[in-house]
């Protein structure tokens, strides 16, 4: 892929966690949560990530925000390799990637108040004095739509959409270029998560901000991304423009996906594909096409132990070319 | 739609449930009637607090002890008025002839006795069962809600489970004994994607065969358009619109219905564009009106007295309902 001009890029980044057993604690398996993830984020854009649970989505968002060593494999900010740098090096590239939690109940700590909570970033990068902080957190609160007075107030006083808001705006305090939102709108009822859909996308406008968007949710990802990747057990089986992953889907995966979204229009017959199974244990999967168990179609035994190609099938378009999870047209 | 209507197997009537809290006395339904026919499936949606939750647990008889309270009103099951029958005829209704899928799996099963104990328990509660035939009848269960090897499965523990295959045992033990009706409170709410696909088809198929109503609760209109033939919309304790689900997704004509499905993203809609919204949020139990509840987030001008009186849900056309807020309901 050409990472150029990318604002990130991650070369066959793997992050294992070691499975541990027996008497002595010893690692016994590795699961294999990001094995071999190669990707690109332009400045400017979004990036979709799909998948379902255990699949590695939120792995692979806190190993590219270095909150995980990985195991093996490149993370590039601007062309600065971050994945072997030390704590002290890594800190300047912190202030460039911030990450947007799921849960507004429990990313936000219930004893400090929200003026102390949006400022602490200043206060670890020794930015400012008190009286300036304090402006850039009034100026922070009212580009999120929440007013001044919330400084002085607890994370139990607000909203879930509300506390989204205040969760955004500590990740926006020191003008990151890139954010990892994971799972940002998932636990808010459909009336607020479009307020919160439509604030990031206007700050997107607004300050030039790269998004990787990790959710579960084909819609919501659809309607915000420009470009999306699928992932499946540890590996992103498709990535294309958002419009042409929907209206030409090619993994058999990323078909059975997006067949499954209910649609909210009751004259509508989906034509669906059922998936048996559930997604497989990441611990020690096999190294071939990783979804053969799940497809209900035949895989001879080569394709389940050498791993299919990333291949770009049509401009942008790219599949993992497994002959018969993605038969070539 | 021409062919005759399926007779009506529970009718709720003005059903009004409150909490006892410190802050007083709060009322989570207030008012809501719908009623769900044989065979039928009627949907419930509405965003968290708006009482879709309590109205089930209002049905079941399951209100948190001595908090909750159904303060007036009827629930008309075949002929009873199940808000009043004694505990012990409830005890014999529930889980045998009215049943309720929970929406956390890992949750609604105990974490200590095998599977087919579980789903034998309620068959021995509700029939004169040997302990051999129970259990027989539970493998059964298992096997009609397509689990592979149910003897197996049947000896082993939740834990040993996906959550897509919990979600199953949590249905099997709701159809054991054969339900009238099933409450599905956001049954794939906490499951993935296409293992919500796969619940779905299920409980739908299960219902073509064993003809037993349903009512389902969730705020995903996605899950209503697919599986339902009726729909009430609630908001804040009330029942705000009720239609056939093709009327009400084709001429919804609430502002609150209006609002909630154009603030979906849809896969075909413009990428990137801005979505509508509801302005503001859901409004405390503590802090509703008498009258219009949605006027504060319609955006629209109220008259006070619209705030003051309850309006009436209004029918405007056959099968279909709308809460007569004049400024809210206008065509």
């Amino acid at each position: 892929m050409n990472n150029g001009t990318a604002i990130l890029s991650t070369d066959n980044l793997r992050m294992h966690f070691p499975v541990k057993g027996g008497v002595f604690q010893r690692a016994v398996a590795a699961c294999k949560a990001v094995d071999g993830v190669s990707l690109t984020i332009m400045p400017g854009e979004t990036l979709g990530l799909v998948g379902e649970s255990g699949c590695g989505k939120s792995t692979l968002g806190k190993t590219i925000s270095r909150l995980y060593e990985p195991t093996s494999g490149g993370i590039a900010f601007e062309g600065n390799e971050l994945a072997d740098l030390s704590r002290r090096e890594l800190k300047p590239f912190r202030r460039e990637i911030q990450m947007i939690f799921q849960d507004p109940y429990e990313s936000l700590n219930p004893r400090h108040t929200v003026g102390t909570i949006i400022e602490e970033p200043f206060v670890i990068h020794k930015m400012g004095t008190r009286a300036e902080r304090r402006q850039w957190v009034a100026d922070l609160l009212a580009k999120v739509g929440l007013p001044e007075s919330a400084a002085g107030r607890y994370p139990f006083e607000f909203s879930g959409g509300q506390r989204q808001r205040i969760g955004i705006a500590r990740a926006l305090a020191l003008k990151p270029r890139l954010l990892i939102c994971d799972e940002p709108v998932s636990a808010l009822d459909v009336s607020i998560q479009s307020q919160v859909l439509n604030l990031l996308m206007d700050l997107q406008r607004e300050m030039g901000l790269s998004y990787l968007f990790i959710s579960h949710d084909l819609a919501v990802v659809k309607h915000i991304s420009d470009r999306i990747a699928v992932m499946y057990l540890g590996r992103i089986v498709e990535l294309a423009p958002a419009e042409e992953i929907y209206n030409n889907p090619v993994h058999a995966y990323t078909k059975a996906l997006i067949s499954a979204i209910p649609v909210p229009d009751p004259t509508y017959v989906p034509d669906r594909v059922i998936l048996e199974g559930d997604v497989p244990t990441p611990i020690d999967p096999p190294d071939g096409c990783r979804f053969a168990p799940r497809s209900g179609t035949g895989h001879s035994p080569e394709m389940l132990e050498t791993l299919p190609p990333f291949k770009e099938i049509s401009s942008g378009h790219w599949v993992e070319a497994c002959p018969v999870c993605a038969p070539a047209r | 739609m021409g062919e005759v209507e399926p007779e009506i197997l529970l009718e709720v009537r003005d059903l009004v449930t409150a909490f006892d809290t410190d802050a007083g006395q709060l009322t989570a339904v207030d008012g809501v009637s719908f009623a769900v026919r044989r065979g039928r499936t009627l949907g419930i949606v509405g965003e968290s607090g708006c009482g879709k939750s309590v109205t089930a647990m209002s049905i079941m008889r399951l209100l948190p002890q001595p908090m909750g309270k159904i303060l007036a009103g009827e629930v008309l099951f075949d002929g009873r008025n199940l808000a009043t029958v004694p505990a012990e005829d409830m005890r014999s209704i529930r889980g045998n002839r009215i049943s309720m899928i929970f929406q956390e799996p890992m949750t609604a099963l105990n974490p200590v006795h095998r599977i087919g104990k579980q789903i034998c328990e309620v068959l021995t509660q509700h029939n004169d069962l040997s302990p051999d035939d129970a259990w027989q009848q539970a493998v059964e269960m298992l096997d009609k809600v397509g689990i592979p090897s149910p003897e197996i499965r049947a000896t082993e523990y939740p834990h040993q489970l996906s959550g897509g295959m919990r979600q199953r045992v949590v249905i099997a033990i709701a159809l054991a004994c054969g339900p009238e009706l099933v409450i599905a409170d956001e049954p794939t709410t906490a499951l993935d994607v296409t293992i919500q696909a796969q619940i779905l088809q299920l409980i739908n198929n299960l219902q073509r065969d064993l003809g037993m109503s349903v009512m389902l609760i969730t705020h995903d209109l996605g899950v209503i358009a697919e599986t339902c033939d009726e729909v009430c919309v609630m908001y804040a304790g009330r029942v705000v619109e009720r239609a056939q689900v093709k009327e009400l997704f084709a001429n919804p004509r609430h502002a609150y219905t209006q609002g909630l499905l154009s603030s979906i993203p849809r896969l075909n809609g413009t990428p990137k564009s801005e979505l509508q919204t509801i302005d503001g949020m859901v409004p405390a139990l503590s802090e509703l009106k008498p009258g219009c509840r949605f006027a504060p987030r319609s955006g629209r001008e109220h008259a006070p007295e619209l705030l003051v009186e309850r309006q009436a849900l209004r029918q405007i056309s056959t099968d279909h309902w709308v809460e007569a807020c004049p400024v809210c309901a206008r065509g």
